[in-house]
């Protein structure tokens, strides 16, 4: 392992990059709702590492700070949307978003 | 420790994090992806701490695997009958998803490593970052703390009024 470059900046842009990639991937293919909640949280921790790297390499905790603002709108979030899918569950049987085509009961 | 394991054990938890959230989008099953999403919040959660954020990293594991991730499982059992075998999840748009997973993550590499500005100061982050949160929460960051405070009360209200067994009948 002495070829490789020490752990920088870069490494963690590089994982945070594939994270948000996969969660975009999950939000626009699958047809599970819930599934889609799991892309969005993914994404949430894609741009929090980003987040910290950037506050670490920098010095500064503006970073450390929006990363824990953005766990609790993360939170809060996922409280909200697991009760809207449970309401759509109730009316129409299902979780699969490409079926729900009306907006009132 | 010296620099050999260090590497060693950020790459371990890199590819935990990494292959874990391609099994959570690639899995057909929900409750599947649900399981492995717990090893995706450790493994972010690991990368904090190499990041010196020793503190975002235990809320992380607290309010991510005790929190969201029993919410997703409560909301993966709630709408579907577990008995039943059709707890898969399926799949459209899949050649557009693919191209725009493969467009994302090489345009952000790729500006990632063509980038020669970031300018890393001499000055990194260093040890804990425990007490610096607290005096920032309450000096700098005190007005969107108590705003988040509020939101997560507006929150609460409102996803035990949605999520609520017996509506009253429509009385407007």
């Amino acid at each position: 392992m002495e070829h490789l470059a020490p752990i920088g900046l870069n490494h963690y842009l590089t994982i945070s990059a594939i994270l948000l990639g996969l969660g975009l991937f999950a939000v626009m293919t699958r047809k599970n709702a819930i599934v889609i909640l799991m892309g969005v949280e993914l994404i949430l921790n894609a741009a929090n590492i980003n987040f910290l790297a950037f506050s670490k390499y920098n010095g500064g905790m503006e970073g450390v700070m929006f990363s824990l603002f953005v766990i609790v709108l993360a939170a809060a979030e996922a409280a909200i949307a697991l009760a809207v899918v449970i309401n759509i569950y109730k009316l129409f049987k299902s979780v699969d978003v490409s079926s729900i085509d009306t907006m009132k009961e | 420790m010296s620099n050999l394991t260090y590497t060693a054990i950020f790459y371990l938890f890199a590819a935990i994090t990494v292959f874990s959230a391609v099994y959570v989008v690639f899995s057909r099953r929900v409750i599947y992806s649900a399981f492995a999403l717990l090893f995706t919040f450790f493994g972010v959660a690991a990368l904090y701490v190499f990041l010196s954020a020793d503190f975002i990293a235990v809320t992380q594991v607290v309010v991510y695997v005790g929190g969201i991730l029993v919410l997703l499982l409560f909301g993966v059992m709630f709408t579907h009958s577990i008995m039943t075998t059709d707890l898969k999840s399926d799949v459209l748009h899949i050649i557009p998803g693919t191209l725009l997973l493969l467009a994302m993550i090489g345009t952000m590499l790729y500006t990632f490593y063509t980038t020669h500005g970031w300018m890393p100061s001499t000055t990194m982050l260093q040890g804990s970052v425990v007490e610096r949160i607290g005096f920032e929460t309450m000096s700098r960051f005190v007005l969107p703390f108590e705003m988040s405070s509020i939101l997560l009360l507006a929150a609460l209200i409102g996803a035990a009024f949605l999520a609520r067994f017996d509506k009253p009948g429509n009385n407007e």
